[in-house]
């Protein structure tokens, strides 16, 4: 579930497994092979960042691009098989699913990013803040993260839906909520560990100001782990966000989001419709692109496993 | 166990009970921001202010809100989380007709999962960097980065659509034979253990590889050790403390997991419960369920901390 609760609090000698060590455990090879493969990126990483930039493209121009409307009955076929006309097939009403499909992608990726961007937005910024000032703020900013992390993340979206109702912008706040406190972690424990290093200590002792130390010293130091952590967490958005719209919580009809799509043709399933695979299949693209992207980039500092 | 690690234990549970009363706060307040939604929703838009009035009298809602809270928290502790707003049942009853059902998956799923994770765990430390590594490594990505519905929907089109071994929707009335008991859990367990075993084979692996390159086993390598012996006699048993705090914090995963199985096999648990509370906006149901998840949530992050200090060996004395 959520791995930020991982027991950083219990005094023990060893760390608690992460799924990080799996990865960097293995990397032992002679440093000047490791040189050589750090400029060339991977195969997997070039898919990755194909398939990452697909998608974006298509969250822009895809309602325009689409060759039907989102909601435009165009087939008498009901869970229609692949064809030339309907290249996904058609859905529970016969609509194309390949046009809901472009018509659902500005949904998915962009309230995901957008939640995204509030959530480590608001984390790096606090944790900077905590980081910088220590004492009695770094406390109990710290404390208010670790009540977050208490409730789990689906369940944490259930009560917001349940209080408040669906709609876009409560989606992006409970997304960024939700994820905020583990982006929090990660931009304070870094930013602890630069504010140490040596060039702090010296402007510090130049007298210069806390926010020129903040944005000039050792923001810029901390942007490839803040950048990976990104990566992750719009992974992590996005799979939150699509269960909503899957439990019918999310996006509201008329519009809808990919895993509205899931839901509304699930009782396709049985007959083995595309209808219901290809939504879910252009989820699972999308979040393995960006899994391949950020692998390549040797970047995974945190790799956190969450559903 | 000595008075140290004692302290630190006793110390972990007077946090998590801090923490529960800190979500029983969030969520009661959440919950109840917007009041008489509810109340007019059920009534409807014809209903007269008076009608309304008096019915959130009757249902407690005009009272202040801290006295609602103490009110509410203490119906909690002594079982009883209060009565549905849409049906007049108690709240207890319909949790309690569903819980065995969700405890059995959740019980199953990790039968089937923690053996099958270990061993896939603990092969794939053993034979670090070959093929059925990195394959292995590879599905496990694959795995955790995939919604749910979609293994879900992959199980139903192979063994519902295409072999036609088991039925799309799960019943549970009348489990009597082995074979009954398999055809209603086999798909909801299996969805599940996908994403389970995925994360505990990664941490169990990660577990076994630290201590794979530490000073004794390189010891007993070289005193001729078979490579079976190393793992299994001298790593393991120092890893086990790590692995069973990994297993714990896996198993949280089940928490949300079961939200997303229960609702496509319209699986008769705790979860769809909540769902129907949520759509409903039935907030006492959605309370008492949420507050039983959290519940369950911090009791396993208890107990991978608790597992964590046990077994730290600098405690030892």
């Amino acid at each position: 579930m959520n791995p930020n609760t991982i027991p950083t609090s219990a005094p023990t000698g060893r760390r608690a497994p992460s799924a990080e060590d799996a990865f960097s455990l293995d990397e032992n090879p002679p440093v000047a092979v490791s040189r050589k493969r750090r400029r060339l990126p991977s195969l997997g990483g070039i898919v990755g960042l194909l398939i990452l930039g697909f998608w974006l493209l298509m969250a822009v121009i895809g309602p325009f691009v689409a060759p039907y409307g989102a909601n435009g009955l165009v087939s008498d076929d009901v869970f229609g098989p692949m064809s030339q006309a309907f290249p996904l097939g058609t859905d529970y009403l016969g609509r194309d699913i390949l046009s809901r499909l472009l018509h659902g992608a500005p949904y998915t990726i962009g309230v995901a990013l957008l939640a995204t961007v509030v959530a480590c937005l608001a984390g790096v910024v606090l944790g900077l803040v905590a980081a910088a000032s220590g004492g009695w703020i770094d406390a109990v900013v710290s404390r208010a993260q670790d009540a977050l992390i208490a409730i789990p993340n689906k369940i944490f979206a259930l009560i917001m839906v349940a209080a408040f109702g669906s709609s876009v912008p409560l989606l992006v706040i409970m997304a960024a909520f939700a994820y905020m406190p583990g982006s929090y972690r990660i931009a304070r424990s870094v930013a602890v560990n630069v504010m140490t290093m040596d060039f702090v200590q010296v402007a510090r002792t130049r007298g210069e100001a806390m926010p020129y130390i903040i944005f000039v010293e050792v923001l810029p130091n901390m942007l490839r782990p803040v950048l990976t952590d990104f990566g992750l967490r719009f992974v992590y958005v996005v799979l939150l966000l699509s269960a909503m719209s899957f439990l019918g919580l999310g996006v509201q009809p008329p519009d809808a989001d990919w895993g509205s799509l899931v839901r509304e043709n699930i009782q396709g399933l049985g007959e083995g419709a595309p209808a219901v695979l290809a939504p879910a299949v252009a989820i699972a693209t999308l979040t393995m692109g960006v899994n391949l992207l950020i692998d390549s980039l040797g970047g995974r500092t945190k790799r956190e496993m969450e559903n | 166990m000595n008075s140290t690690i004692a302290r630190l234990v006793i110390g972990r549970l007077g946090i998590g009970v801090l923490m529960l009363l800190i979500v029983s706060l969030v969520v009661f307040f959440l919950t109840s921001l917007l009041p008489g939604d509810a109340v007019q929703e059920q009534l409807g838009q014809a209903a007269t202010p008076e009608a309304v009035a008096a019915m959130r009298a009757q249902l407690g809602l005009d009272q202040p809100i801290h006295l609602r809270y103490m009110h509410w928290l203490g119906g909690l502790i002594t079982g009883n989380p209060g009565v549905s707003l849409v049906n007049g049942m108690a709240v207890d009853e319909m949790i309690s007709s569903r819980l065995p059902n969700t405890l059995s998956l959740a019980a199953i799923t990790a039968m089937v999962s923690v053996p099958l994770a270990l061993t896939i765990g603990i092969l794939s430390a053993m034979y670090r960097g070959s093929i059925f590594d990195r394959y292995t490594n590879m599905l496990a990505v694959f795995a955790v980065s995939v919604p749910e519905f979609l293994i879900a929907t992959i199980a139903v089109l192979i063994f519902a659509v295409k072999l036609g071994w088991l039925s799309a929707l799960s019943r549970t009335v009348d489990v009597e034979t082995f074979g009954e008991l398999i055809s209603v859990y086999a798909m909801p367990v299996m969805t599940l253990c996908c994403v389970l075993v995925a994360q505990m084979a990664r941490m169990t692996r990660a577990a076994i590889i630290d201590q794979l390159s530490s000073p004794y086993v390189e010891m007993a390598v070289l005193k001729g050790a078979r490579p079976i012996r190393v793992v299994l006699r001298h790593a393991l048993p120092n890893a086990i403390g790590p692995i069973a705090n990994a297993v714990a914090l896996s198993l949280s995963y089940l928490l949300g997991g079961v939200i997303i199985v229960e609702s496509i096999f319209n699986y008769p648990g705790i979860a769809t419960l909540m769902l129907n509370g949520v759509v409903t906006r039935d907030m006492p149901l959605v309370q008492a369920c949420v507050m039983l998840f959290c519940l369950g949530f911090l009791m396993l992050v208890l107990i991978a901390d608790i597992c964590a200090i046990v077994s730290n060996p600098r405690l030892r004395k």
